[in-house]
């Protein structure tokens, strides 16, 4: 392929002048049950052409409703005033047809979803070249052609053979690289992408944001990128938008938000993101409250009841967006942006002076020595696989995937282990196989001491009440049919406590995770998912457990939230001595909140230890390259920072390559000569001692610092 | 008829108004519970509160009408044979001249009760059934579901029409049972399915991490979770358990006389449908808009039960266009 055949302008062809995206005043509101809910609320912004305009906020602050507003893809019981012009030409109130030559040859839209933003009956190189077809008249062959330049161009290996594919043969990462490559492919001027990483692995996260760097350079379109999460932003976009209720709180180029942020959501968005370059225990800041209803908004500033710095004027008026400092770019919307902008400190520090947080203490337990403490959980070499069948009437054992290919590990007292790596590693196997605890396929669980395998039903179940867990989806975890009294005292009941005893200990637990007692009628729906987390928490606590299993407690979360429930893990641990398994992909969170980490790749622990150790040391490649992947919250850092790019997806657990399981993917490996990457063909790394407190398997570890 | 309709009327609002505020929007800043949402949703269906207040009112209407009327199903009036509606009998009488106003009340009783029953009992053994196979698994789903599938090629009609001289003269209750147990079986099925999907939810795997056992996660965590379609099943089937009972008495293998039941007498008098309508037309007529209610309520449910229904935002439309106008 060369890039002649590509039917891309040169950006140096624009027809147009200005900004190729202009919103002013936009107002969009929808009817719901209980009255109209005003989603977007005169709403201003541009974007310049080659552009990448930043829009950031929680969920529910209309940062998507408003970018569908501009591809005109709003239901029709929305009412949307205001004006929106694409390169000069209103689309307010153009109708379907006239968009629809617009939508998908100069605006284009990269969806959150990779699975739900394709066809599954359509081959995707079919997909494509429709997305061409629709706007071109070229043939079916061309058409076809440029599908799978377009594939190569996105970075799909063997792009004609996988244009033939099916959207189920594709990985997340490779759906949504294809769902770019449909983006791009009639070299659109605009790019407005939804959330684009969200449902990805940082791995893949990674991959995903350089491709879109590449497709803006290729194309030299305006991105609107829209995101909740501050540091996936840092490093890729020019100018930031905060939004909060419906409206832009401060905007600005994105050196000035991260650093001198002059809006307190800005300021607390930003404290309360946990840090993956800090290493001593860094304050979280958490917001409190949640974000207000959009039916039926009080006067004055949205953000007053969650502010620290409320003053009486703030209710009386809502403040417009003014610009601060003397400088026509950076715009906040607070009566108190000189006092913010008087403080000595910087971001995320202004932020915790700001706000007041603190960091929880050590637990007691924790000054004894690690060896003398008691071992909680103890994992000898797991192994859990599953048979692969096939036949419908006689099954025949075909394959075996290695879900978890013989793990160890154990956790004390007090200890929070992180477990982490990317989804299909066999994290999620190896918490069932522990909360199951039946007698494993090979290997050893044990709790407190006492071997899963060896354990009749009535012993099982008093192991019960020392291990209990929390679970990833607050809106899952709770039954909707019972209030938040019956959830709590639910494992209570199990295990035969006396209703008055129960009836002393849900109040007890409901005030020990920062809930109102008098709460205690309603059901799961009348809560935000940072309280039904809590509410999570606190069933999980009514047994008083040595062990906590935490599933992902807080990636369903946003930010401001996930801030103050690491917070109440922390206090609690430090209150009640607790031990924490905690599963995640967020290493950041991981940094802040677990004192030893494991790194999983396909069923192994391939790197082991002491969290500062392993973070600022890492010796695996692929710790390298997961650390290096995670994006900081802070535009300087960021584009200085050298990523390490992983090529391809995880293997097939049911034929992981031999030797090192990672050597498909490693860099390392493809750097070294051949009679050494030999060895890491044939021979399975053992996991080896590197320093006091950390293993890593991998025949040629070396350190490299990555943040 | 003018009567009844009244009584019907006066039946519905009292229903209505014990409901709470219909159509009052929510307070402000109060969450909305899902069971006001519902209420408020299937409020909005005037159809189906149409239905709902035919259903209450024929159950009225079927137990204390009869109490109302000087004429008892049994009794005779000797001085008026085959008389149309007037004002001694308003639903006119039959041959022997027994009152058909009492008789299509006693009909009407013996149709919904078993209605009621039969889906009662059926929709209790498909919950049961469906989420024992579907949480269990394994042997216990193989043989339940066996059983499903064999109940289901199994010509219902045929057998209770072949079994029928066996429970003549037995209690009409055998009939509710035969009915019951052929009825049960797809949403059986449909139960199965749901709880398949509800068995992987996090706040099922909590229960059972925490040591919960099966038959207290089913009755606490599966079965309420399926509420809405098993109210919505029982309320379907207490349209097709009445229809399959008047069919079958139609041919004579359903309610065994003395007993009456809208069936029977639709049967009964079926020849005389042209020559002496009013013998044919009531029971008829009462089967027909009985169902037809039944119909409506569970369509009203389904609407305001499925979060994914499209008649509110329809309605919010017009609404709007109205406004405007």
């Amino acid at each position: 392929m060369t890039t002649s055949e590509l039917q891309f302008d040169t950006p140096s062809d624009r027809v147009v002048e200005g900004p190729v995206l202009q919103v002013e005043d936009l107002h969009v509101s929808f009817p719901s049950e209980s009255g109209r809910v005003q989603a977007v609320r005169g709403l201003s912004y541009h974007v310049a052409p080659g552009e990448v305009l930043g829009i950031v906020g929680e969920s529910g602050s209309g940062k998507s409703v408003s970018s569908l507003a501009v591809m005109g893809l709003l239901p029709s019981s929305a009412r949307i005033t205001g004006s929106i012009k694409f390169q000069g030409r209103e689309l307010i109130g153009q109708n379907d047809a006239e968009l629809s030559k617009i939508r998908g040859r100069r605006i284009s839209m990269v969806f959150q979803d990779p699975l739900s933003a394709l066809t599954p009956v359509f081959t995707v190189g079919d997909q494509i070249a429709e997305a061409i077809l629709v706007h071109r008249k070229v043939s079916k062959q061309a058409a076809a052609k440029r599908a799978v330049e377009l594939l190569d161009l996105v970075g799909i290996p063997n792009a004609a053979e996988r244009a033939k594919a099916f959207p189920h043969e594709f990985s997340g990462g490779m759906r949504q690289r294809a769902v770019i490559a449909m983006a791009i492919a009639n070299d659109p001027d605009l790019i407005i992408a939804d959330e684009p990483t969200t449902a990805l692995d940082v791995t893949v996260q990674a991959q995903v944001l350089q491709l879109l760097e590449t497709a803006q350079e290729v194309t030299g379109a305006g991105i609107v990128i829209i995101t909740h999460d501050l540091g996936v932003v840092a490093g890729f976009a020019d100018r930031l938008m905060v939004m909060y209720a419906g409206r832009a709180v401060e905007k600005g180029k994105v050196d000035e938000i991260y650093q001198q942020p002059r809006m307190p959501y800005t300021l607390g968005l930003l404290g309360s993101i946990p840090r993956l370059d800090v290493s001593e225990k860094q304050a979280l800041v958490p917001i409190k409250g949640q974000p207000p209803s959009l039916t039926d908004l009080p006067d004055g500033c949205p953000f007053a009841p969650r502010c620290p710095m409320v003053v009486d004027a703030c209710h009386t008026a809502e403040p417009p967006l003014m610009d601060v400092d003397g400088s026509v770019e950076h715009a906040a919307a607070c009566i108190r942006t000189n006092e913010i902008a008087a403080t000595d400190a910087e971001g995320a520090e202004a932020a915790v002076e700001i706000f007041g947080a603190e960091v929880a203490g050590e637990p007691e337990v924790a000054k004894i020595p690690r060896e003398q403490r008691e071992v909680v959980l103890g994992l000898d070499n797991l192994v859990k696989e599953y048979p692969v069948n096939k036949g419908v009437v006689f099954k025949r054992r075909v394959g075996t995937v290695h879900a978890v290919a013989g793990i160890s590990f154990d956790i004390r007292e007090g200890e929070t282990l992180g477990l982490v790596g990317e989804s299909g590693c066999g994290k999620t196997t190896t918490l069932m196989e522990i909360l199951n605890l039946q007698k494993p396929m090979g290997g050893e669980i044990s709790v407190l001491g006492t071997k899963s395998s060896e354990v009749d039903a009535k012993r099982r179940f008093a192991i019960r009440r020392d291990m209990s867990v929390v679970f990833q989806d607050p809106m899952a975890s709770l039954d909707p049919r019972l209030t938040i009294h019956d959830c709590i005292a639910e494992p209570m009941q199990v295990h035969g406590y006396s209703k008055d005893e129960i009836n002393r200990r849900v109040p007890e637990l409901m005030r020990l995770v920062g809930l109102r007692p008098e709460q205690l009628s309603r059901y799961p729906g009348e809560f935000s998912g940072g309280q039904r987390q809590r509410i999570g928490i606190a069933r999980a606590l009514a047994l008083e457990p040595k062990l906590v299993v935490l599933d992902e407690p807080v990636s369903a979360l946003d930010v401001s939230i996930q801030a103050g429930v690491i917070n109440l893990l922390e206090e609690l641990k430090s209150k009640l001595g607790l031990a924490y398994l905690f599963v995640a992909h967020d290493l950041s969170v991981v940094r802040h909140i677990a004192d030893r980490v494991a790194v999983m790749y396909l069923g192994k622990i391939i790197e082991i230890g002491e969290v500062n150790s392993v973070f600022e040391a890492p010796r695996h490649p692929y710790t390298q390259a997961l650390l290096s992947a995670i994006p900081i919250p802070d535009p300087v850092k960021e584009r200085q920072r050298e990523r390490i790019i992983l090529t391809g997806d995880l293997p097939s657990p049911a034929n992981p390559p031999s030797g090192c399981r990672f050597r498909t993917r490693c860099f390392l490996h493809a750097s070294l000569p051949p009679e050494k990457q030999r060895q890491c063909i044939e021979v399975e790394p053992p996991r080896e001692v590197q320093a006091e407190d950390h293993e890593a398997a991998c025949h040629f570890a070396q350190i490299r610092q990555v943040l | 008829m003018t009567v009844i309709l009244n009584e019907g009327d006066a039946a519905g609002t009292t229903g209505a108004a014990s409901g709470g505020p219909v159509d009052a929007a929510p307070e402000p800043g109060k969450a909305m519970t899902r069971g006001r949402l519902v209420l408020i949703r299937f409020m909005r269906n005037k159809l189906a509160l149409v239905g709902l207040l035919v259903i209450i009112g024929m159950y009225l209407m079927a137990f204390v009408g009869p109490l109302l009327s000087k004429w008892s199903y049994d009794t005779q009036d000797y001085t008026a044979f085959l008389e149309p509606p007037y004002s001694e009998h308003i639903f006119g009488t039959d041959k022997i001249g027994t009152d058909m106003f009492a008789l299509t009340m006693r009909g009407l009783q013996k149709s919904l009760i078993i209605g009621l029953l039969v889906a009662l009992i059926s929709t209790t053994v498909a919950a049961i059934v469906g989420a024992a196979a579907g949480y269990f698994l394994g042997v216990a789903d193989k043989a339940l579901m066996w059983v499903v599938d064999l109940l289901l090629v199994l010509p219902s009609f045929l057998i209770i029409a072949i079994l029928s001289p066996w429970f003549r003269g037995k209690s009409w209750f055998l009939l509710v049972l035969m009915l019951a147990a052929f009825q049960w079986m797809i949403t059986a099925r449909i139960v199965r399915g749901m709880t398949l999907t509800l068995k992987e939810r996090e706040f099922v795997k909590a229960a059972k991490f925490m040591g919960q056992p099966a038959r207290k996660i089913i009755a606490k965590h599966i079965v309420p979770n399926m509420a809405s379609l098993l109210i919505i099943d029982a309320t379907i089937n207490v349209g097709s358990a009445v229809l399959a009972e008047t069919g079958l008495s139609y041919f004579g293998f359903g309610v065994q006389s003395p007993d009456v039941s809208l069936g029977t007498l639709i049967g009964g008098n079926a020849e005389s449908a042209t020559t002496f309508p009013w013998l044919f037309l009531f029971p008829a007529g009462f089967l027909v808009v009985f169902v037809l209610a039944v119909n409506w309520v569970g369509d009203g449910l389904r609407d305001a039960l499925d979060p994914t229904s499209t008649r509110v935002r329809r309605k919010e439309k017009k609404d709007t266009k109205e406004k405007a106008a």
